[in-house]
């Protein structure tokens, strides 16, 4: 049982003489910052990959000193420094000894949304106790995959047990030279999830990587890896909507999903990264993500559902590539800016094969000094025969120091393409505000209520119990955005 | 219940009212009529505390205190309520939804247990019954894709579930046929009692055939005229308004 050996592993590395002569100590285990050639090597050798894993992790690498950091996106923060960034530190995080060291407003937060003490332990660093036993609910939910040979693991795992499923698809949807912060990635990954879903199975439970959580912590850079076999079905929630603190700014995780003939990946995604002081944005994450998932045969289905409202900055595209023939790609979002944050998000649809149907539903919502951009392409290639897709992009504007940009790039190379386009931008009517004010709601309840019925779209899309956190989600992250 | 004092009022900079005084005792039915720009409509946005609206001279007491520096909803919650001449749409909100919230925050501020799903289900059925509403109407965000009627009928439909003391009815027999118009006057002769209080404000005399109001009042030009029992507004009717214009 890896959950268990890992220990094991860990202390039997920690005795070793590190023969690359960084720092070991024996609470953690950290590299100085810094990227070089033999940073990559040591996360490889550290989690005992493959040679062909460390070969493709420096491709990719050698590609990213070619490339340059892009600009087009509509957000603006500091230059990053790359070699100020550490990028291995594992497997131990410092801990607190109790919920007292950890920021009262964060608590706060918590307590809002729900959260059992024990959970809020975990979120916020603190020792767990024995009697929240994740290894063994871990352990009973791998049991019940098991029976249906379903494989959900940590990236690091698969690439060890499941090597050659992972070489066979790895980097097929986001190949290493993409982007630059997914090429980064790819050279640098922490560690991630992998999934892998038989033959005509059809995943019995929402895989979340909730039940991960008390693994080793996956760090900035995840890789997710999720492929549909041929008539299989799966729903993938990703994220949490506690507020999630982390010390390392930049985060640049890729995603990537396959569907084979008839299968259907739902990947929904709450992402709460901690979005910087309130007054000035200090300290908030970059959050810089590749997600795309590609329909490879017929009648395949991949649906992104998103609720951003984290992170300082958010820089954010799923994406499909609808291969095969009637395969469907839907993307639906809610994303959030209050206070300083910026958001430049949206998706691609990419129409190559015949009969293929796409579906964009954004909603955008901008309050105290949010900025926020949809930026959505949808492309229908010149074999894409009555292919159809159909995009709506409203923002509703909170205030008026806030703003909502949208960029749609439509590109059709097929006369026989069907495209509708609909996109509105609204204020949170004082009218309304004072419709429910008269009925005696106060006016962030009147906000709240008047938000949430603008997301219901999306938020219909989302796994029930995901859903009404993340209303309560909206909820908090509202709190404060009318002066 | 509401006593105004001299009250001068405005909008953007703008003064509207120019010293009205009124007092609507417990259990009574007040009307206000007057021509468009009359004042009537500001008179109600002062009353409800509706932002932008300044009150520069004067007082308007409720059960014998000020609220002038209260917020709209604070006076919603002590039981002053506005039917809208022109109702908002709120999407995506749907009418149970956004009742319930309206009915537990009035009953959590009154300190009386928050209905339940199932308790506020039977209530909500009953009052939609007295106004002769569909079930499906629940279903439906708040006004949207309602007509004018059936806006109004809205309107009275949430009166009875929040169950004010003092209720302005700002217009609600304008865009009404004579049907709606009825259903409407039933719903608030039925919640009319020697407890409940009412302003209505209104263009049409023609509203006055299906309530009883106590006393009419005229108002022209920001001010109080005139005012007197039922026959006066008959008297409007016959005459118009000139007549009581300054000279």
């Amino acid at each position: 049982m890896p959950a268990n050996t890992q220990p094991d592993i860990i202390d039997q590395k920690i005795s070793e003489d590190y023969k690359y002569g960084f720092v070991t100590d024996i609470e953690s285990e950290t590299l100085p910052p810094g990227l070089d050639e033999d940073v990559v090597r040591f996360i490889s050798t550290k989690k005992e990959e493959p040679q062909w894993l460390l070969d493709w992790r420096l491709k990719a690498y050698r590609h990213w000193l070619k490339m340059k950091e892009p600009v087009w996106a509509k957000v603006h923060y500091h230059d990053i420094d790359y070699q100020d960034i550490i990028y291995y530190s594992a497997p131990k995080k410092k801990e607190l000894q109790s919920l007292d060291e950890v920021d009262p407003e964060l608590l706060r937060t918590y307590d809002k949304l729900g959260i059992p003490l024990e959970e809020q332990k975990m979120l916020s660093g603190v020792a767990v106790d024995a009697v929240f036993d994740s290894v063994s609910v871990t352990t009973t939910f791998r049991e019940e995959l098991g029976k249906y040979g379903i494989i959900f693991c940590s990236f690091s795992e698969a690439a060890k047990n499941h090597s050659d499923l992972v070489k066979k698809y790895l980097g097929t949807v986001v190949p290493y030279t993409d982007n630059y912060f997914a090429t980064l990635n790819s050279a640098v990954f922490s560690d991630g999830s992998f999934v892998y879903i038989p033959k005509g199975v059809r995943c019995p439970m929402e895989l979340s990587t909730y039940f991960r959580i008390n693994e080793a912590k996956t760090g900035q850079f995840e890789r997710t890896l999720i492929i549909a076999d041929e008539g299989s079905y799966v729903s993938y929630l990703e994220g949490c909507t506690a507020p999630m603190r982390d010390e390392n700014q930049l985060h640049a995780a890729v995603v990537e999903l396959v569907a084979h003939k008839d299968a259907t990946i739902k990947y929904s995604t709450v992402q709460n990264w901690y979005p910087g002081h309130p007054k000035t944005g200090v300290g908030g994450i970059y959050n810089f993500v590749t997600k795309r998932g590609i329909c490879l045969e017929e009648n395949s289905r991949i649906s992104w559902t998103q609720v951003e409202t984290g992170s300082a900055i958010t820089w954010k595209y799923p994406s499909c590539i609808l291969k095969g023939d009637n395969s469907v790609g839907e993307f639906y979002s809610v994303a959030l800016s209050n206070n300083h944050q910026q958001a430049d998000t949206g998706t691609k649809m990419i129409h190559l094969g015949k009969n293929t149907r796409s579906t964009i539903i954004s909603k955008g919502i901008s309050a105290g000094h949010g900025q926020q951009a949809y930026r959505g392409q949808v492309k229908i290639m010149k074999g894409a025969e009555n292919a159809r897709n159909f995009s709506q992009c409203d923002s509703i504007l909170i205030g008026d120091k806030c703003a909502a940009h949208t960029f749609p790039y439509i590109d059709v190379r097929n006369p026989t393409a069907q495209m509708e386009h609909e996109a509105t931008t609204s204020n949170i009517g004082e009218d309304q505000l004072f419709y429910c004010n008269q009925r005696g709601l106060s006016t962030e309840d009147a906000i709240s209520m008047i938000v949430n019925g603008f997301c219901k779209e999306v938020f219909n899309e989302l796994p029930m119990e995901f859903a009404m956190e993340a209303t309560k989600l909206l909820e908090v992250s509202l709190e404060g955005s009318v002066g | 219940m509401l006593e105004i004092k001299n009250l001068h009022a405005g909008v953007e900079g703008k003064i509207i009212l120019h010293g009205i005084d009124l007092n609507i005792k417990q259990g009574e039915m007040h009307v206000i009529m007057g021509r468009n720009g009359s004042g009537k409509s500001t008179l109600s946005n002062v009353i409800t505390g509706r932002n932008g609206y300044e009150v520069t001279a004067g007082d308007i007491l409720y059960k014998g205190e000020s609220i002038l520096d209260w917020s709209p909803e604070d006076r919603a919650l002590a039981g002053i309520f506005m039917s809208f001449q022109y109702p908002v749409v709120i999407p995506g909100v749907n009418n149970t939804y956004f009742l319930k919230a309206a009915v537990n925050s009035k009953r959590k501020y009154n300190g009386k247990k928050e209905l339940d799903a199932a308790s506020f289900l039977k209530l909500i059925k009953e009052k939609l019954t007295e106004m002769d509403m569909e079930a499906e109407y629940l279903q439906r965000a708040v006004n949207e894709g309602f007509s004018g009627g059936e806006k109004k009928r809205n309107e009275i439909l949430q009166l009875l579930c929040l169950e004010p003391e003092l209720s302005i009815m700002d217009e609600t027999d304008s865009g009404l046929d004579i049907d709606a118009l009825k259903i409407v006057a039933k719903g608030i002769n039925n919640y009319h009692n020697e407890k409940r209080s009412f302003l209505v404000i209104t263009h049409y005399q023609r509203f006055l055939k299906y309530v009883e109001p106590d006393i009419v009042h005229v108002l022209i030009g920001g001010k109080i005229v005139k005012s007197g029992g039922k026959e006066l507004a008959i008297e409007l009717e016959e005459k118009g308004y000139r007549w009581l214009e300054p000279a």
